[in-house]
């Protein structure tokens, strides 16, 4: 099967991922505890960055079914912000507040996006805007 | 995870690009996220949001073992059951089972797994059982990482490869090839994940006996 090349989009999203899960992990197996946020805010900012290069990677493809992409994507990010809406509110009926609030909500920005991406890039790698009508993506 | 169920014997295809045009595949009419579905789980959702809102030790409970049962009896029948069943399967038969089985994993698989992480947060909540106090705490942390690595893998691997298989089925002319590089990102990720969900096993049967 012969197709671009394409950058690495899973692999670093995995990774951002993984890290932004470590963060997670970090803070809530020390509850009730008051620790540290440095580790948990290297993390996500790592996760942040990996996320960010992995845009401008993909926006630098060149011969990419973008339609493709962003109409998989949208419904992607729709399913995850309510997925995420509802781990915020957990946290929320918990009382969470101040520092951990803030790394924890915006890991969930991470996922809510980096998911939809890889989802919306899984499925376009393999497109070939000839042989799909664009009506049929979302039935 | 459930995607399992794809994973088998190879499509056998003759060298796409070398040999031309790859022959149509018969596909059965199938919608890649079926609206019936949709509204079984509005209700399952909310209740589940109540049952958080509410925060009584029944509800909690029952969302978190009936997500978690559901969650790893799934994984581990459609990895090691009915998985390697389908592989040995006629390509027609197990398209047609693909077809009619994958878009309903696609709406399970994530309820199940929202309903038994959110109600079990809010269960060790209120138990206190998320506390360093609590005398398991050891296996509570190690609880978070097997999910935090069985989400990894479902998110990044598993559940980009589920759609774009769909999204391939649905084309008038499926490549086989593709579906069957697919195929193979879940064996791997599958046989990891059937570990982890026997992991899981192990620490939530270890922490409801102490």
């Amino acid at each position: 099967m012969s197709e671009p090349k394409y950058p690495p989009v899973t692999q670093f999203a995995m990774v951002s991922l993984a890290l932004i899960v470590a963060g997670g992990i970090y803070l809530s197996s020390h509850l009730p505890q008051h620790v540290s946020l440095t580790p948990a805010v290297i993390l996500l900012a790592a996760s942040a960055v990996l996320m960010g290069v992995n845009l401008v990677l993909l926006s630098r493809v060149r011969e990419f079914d973008w339609p493709r992409f962003f109409e998989v994507g949208k419904w992607s990010l729709l399913a995850y912000v309510v997925i995420a809406g509802m781990i915020e509110y957990v946290f929320l009926r918990n009382h969470l507040k101040g520092g951990p609030l803030v790394v924890l909500t915006l890991s969930l920005v991470i996922f809510a996006v980096h998911v939809p991406m890889l989802v919306g890039f899984t499925v376009a790698r393999f497109h070939q805007p000839a042989e799909f009508p664009a009506d049929t993506a979302a039935s | 995870m459930a995607d399992a169920a794809l994973v088998g014997a190879p499509i056998q295809v003759a060298e796409p690009e070398a040999a031309g045009p790859h022959p149509p595949l018969e596909i059965p009419e199938f919608q890649i996220v079926p609206r019936v579905g949709l509204i079984i789980i509005a209700p399952i959702i909310g209740l589940l949001i109540a049952a958080i809102a509410v925060n009584k030790l029944w509800p909690l409970t029952f969302f978190h073992v009936a997500g978690g049962a559901a969650w790893t009896i799934i994984d581990l029948f459609l990895g090691f059951v009915l998985g390697p069943i389908l592989g040995r399967l006629s390509i027609p038969a197990r398209i047609e089972m693909t077809t009619r089985l994958m878009p309903k994993i696609l709406l399970i698989m994530p309820t199940v797994v929202t309903m038994t992480l959110a109600a079990g947060w809010q269960l060790a909540t209120k138990m206190g059982t998320n506390l360093t106090s609590f005398p398991q705490h050891g296996w509570v942390v190690a609880s978070f990482v097997v999910v935090g690595v069985m989400s990894v893998i479902a998110l990044g691997l598993l559940e980009p490869a589920n759609i774009a298989v769909l999204v391939e089925l649905k084309k008038p002319r499926p490549n086989p090839a593709v579906i069957e590089r697919l195929m193979k990102r879940f064996m791997y990720s599958a046989g990891i994940l059937g570990a982890m969900q026997i992991a899981t096993l192990v620490i939530m049967t270890k922490l409801a006996s102490s």
